[in-house]
């Protein structure tokens, strides 16, 4: 273990150098880097199976990279469990939110953190305190059940998002992973979830937010990675990258355009292929930019 | 075809749901439906056998409830848990031996064997919930492995060192009486004998009870059985619960043993083989999920209490006692459709 000796002026909350993952003989991540400040959101895009839920559950402490380094604060750390990211302030919210759906919902918001109170010498849940908080903390985020005590499964998938970003705020956060939390969402409850990571951003949290959605990615996010097939194919802060390019970006403008080429070099009626081709770049609007990762 | 530009729109949900009442909760407790069963039972042997009325039957079968609903506690918490133990049988039969044949063989006090008992039924059952978490082959088939080894480690271990099927009489040895008065003493009430098993048993389900609805622990049982990776996720120690459960069966496995070795003095080596599925039934009945996470103590005592009544109750109606089996099956099967109902209601409406 190397402590860090190059102090920089600002170090990232979250610092991944360079790693890899592979699963047996997959690849899922290879030579991936990537940073998260404090008040800031990080956005990774990329198409299914592009290595996203990978990185992240490397980034929480589930999964450890099989090669690279990953910094906490400056200082390198490896985390054996999930506990340990989330002693580290690092919370995650997964694809399937992590949640239990049968026990209810307030039993839901505090697994894992439960808060106790001795009786004698024995320690009991709090159970008053618990369902009153959790009650309070969704009113906070416009959630009003009536019913803490109902099964977290009989809630809609809207509301189940916000229990589990409420309660990684609520257990104080220092960055918060989300992975695809709009994914299954309608517009109007994305706008919400898309409104809890700008909060959370303000209130000076690093958020790392993942989705395949560049238009919900765009107005929220300060950086940009992209993720192809387990590779980064761009790494951008939000003044290099404009909305339209980074659409176009995650469409496959690049590999569309190398498809191009590849088909004009070919005989006729590839040549005729990559006509259409060329037709339908220009009618998606994507600028034939020859870019890479910055 | 690599390039679409839109992701999918996906589907606006309604937001509203019905909620439930609180009457309709009630009635979705795990233990409802084997309340209602247990009432039913109970009327129909009350009117069909006479001797069932009286209050020595009750005792009895009260006391025949007990010695299955001890172990029944702690399998309704390994199932909650999301596992299965089939050694638990035989596992009880293991400590009566092992405790009985110490303390004679080394001319020990009692409770010295006793001691020993406890810590080899702790060690077996840390070895089958570090097998079941170290290797995630299911525990129905890790159990079966541990279940046929105990098996055969009875009937070889006491042939071995007793040369019989059943071990010496221990009675005459050292702290026999007062490990007797802890396991296995009676006592009467307004005329009515009552064992000491049926306390114990009332003090298991309330400190399961206790520890399932109002500790941290328990919380982290219902994680784990409902789905252990949502569980590890938020950082419940999810093999250290299910490892303690399996500790837990095995530590009730001894206790009943024990009842056995000083109820009966010696151990007949075959005893418990089957006994395994009448804990896993009673869970059942009381409305433990087969698929873990969902359930509770008491539920599992009222199936105790279904089993102990049909058994007893067949016999004082003169019936012949080879129904019983048919009775299980079919108790069983019409608890797991209802099970699966409210499983259903609990989890719908998404
Ligand atoms: N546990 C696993 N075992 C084997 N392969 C896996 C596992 N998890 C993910 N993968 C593979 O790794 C790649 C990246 O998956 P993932 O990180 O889930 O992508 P994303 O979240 O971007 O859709 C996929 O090809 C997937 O099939
Ligand atoms: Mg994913």
């Amino acid at each position: 273990m190397t402590t860090t000796t190059e102090a920089p002026a600002k170090t990232p909350l979250v610092r991944l150098t360079a790693c890899d993952k592979s699963y047996g003989n997959i690849i899922a991540l290879g030579g991936i880097s990537l940073e998260v400040d404090a008040g800031e959101v990080t956005c990774v895009l990329g198409d299914n199976g592009a290595g996203k839920s990978t990185l992240i559950k490397i980034i929480a402490g589930l999964h450890k990279p099989s090669h690279g380094s990953y910094e906490v604060d400056g200082v390198p750390v490896t985390f054996d469990s999930p506990r340990e990211a989330l002693e580290r302030g690092i919370a995650t919210v997964y694809q399937d939110l992590a949640v239990v759906p049968l026990m209810p919902v307030w039993r839901n918001f505090f697994l894992g953190n439960e808060v106790r109170k001795r009786l004698g010498p024995v320690r009991r849940l709090d159970i008053d305190f618990m369902r009153k908080t959790t009650k309070k903390e969704l009113l906070d985020m416009g959630i009003d059940l009536r019913d803490v005590d109902q099964p977290i499964g009989t809630l809609s998938g809207g509301e189940r998002q916000c229990v589990a970003i409420s309660r990684a705020v609520y257990f104080g956060a220092k960055v918060l992973i989300l992975d695809e939390p709009t994914a299954a969402l309608g517009v109007k409850q994305s706008g919400v979830v898309l409104k809890y990571i700008v909060q959370a951003r303000e209130r000076g949290l690093g958020v790392i937010f993942i989705t395949h959605n560049p238009h919900h990615a765009y107005p929220v996010g300060d950086r940009f990675l992209l993720l192809k097939r387990g590779k980064a194919i761009g790494y951008y802060s939000k003044d290099e990258i404009t909305r339209d390019e980074l659409t176009a970006q995650m469409a496959g403008g690049a590999e569309l355009d190398e498809l191009h080429h590849e088909l004009q070099r070919g005989g006729k009626a590839a040549a005729e292929a990559a006509h259409v081709l060329e037709e339908e770049v220009q009618e998606l609007g994507i600028t034939h930019e020859p870019t890479a990762g910055s | 075809m690599s390039q679409t530009v839109a992701t999918p729109a996906p589907p606006a949900r309604d937001e509203r749901l019905g909620r439930r009442s609180a009457l309709a909760r009630l009635l979705a407790r795990p233990e409802m439906g084997a309340l209602v069963g247990a009432i039913v039972i109970y009327i129909v042997f009350f009117i069909v056998a006479a001797p069932f009325r009286e209050a020595t039957s009750l005792s009895t079968v009260l006391y025949q409830s007990s010695t299955y609903g001890i172990v029944a506690v702690a399998v309704a918490l390994l199932m909650i848990g999301g596992e299965f133990d089939l050694s638990a049988g035989v596992a009880v039969t293991s400590s009566a031996l092992v405790a009985s044949m110490f303390s004679y063989q080394f001319t020990a006090n009692m409770w010295v064997g006793v001691v020993v008992s406890l810590v080899v039924a702790l060690a077996i059952g840390f070895v089958n919930g570090y097998l079941v978490v170290k290797t995630a082959i299911p525990s129905f088939l890790v159990t079966l492995g541990t279940f046929f080894m105990l098996r055969g480690l009875n009937l070889a271990m006491t042939k071995q060192v007793t040369g019989n099927v059943a071990t010496n009489d221990v009675s005459n040895i050292d702290g026999f009486g007062s490990a007797q008065n802890v396991f296995a003493s009676q006592f009467t009430v307004g005329g009515v004998s009552i064992r000491i098993t049926l306390l114990w048993w009332i003090l298991f389900v309330a400190v399961a009870t206790w520890v399932l609805l109002r500790t941290r622990v328990g919380n982290w049982i219902y994680a784990v059985g409902g789905s252990a990776p949502s569980s590890r996720a938020v950082g419940v120690p999810v093999n250290r619960v299910k490892i303690g459960l399996f500790m837990a069966v095995s530590f009730l496995c001894w206790f009943t043993g024990m009842h056995t070795l000083f109820a009966f003095n010696t151990v007949q080596s075959g005893l418990g083989v089957g006994n395994e599925f009448i804990y896993i039934v009673a869970a059942v009945v009381g409305g433990c999920l087969l698929t873990g996470g969902y359930g509770s103590a008491i539920g599992a005592a009222i199936g105790a209490f279904i089993f102990g009544m049909a058994q007893l109750g067949i016999v004082y109606a003169g019936w012949n006692p080879d129904w019983f089996y048919f009775f299980l099956g079919a108790l069983l099967l019409g608890a797991i459709l209802l099970n699966t109902y409210i499983r259903r209601r609990a989890e719908a409406s998404r």
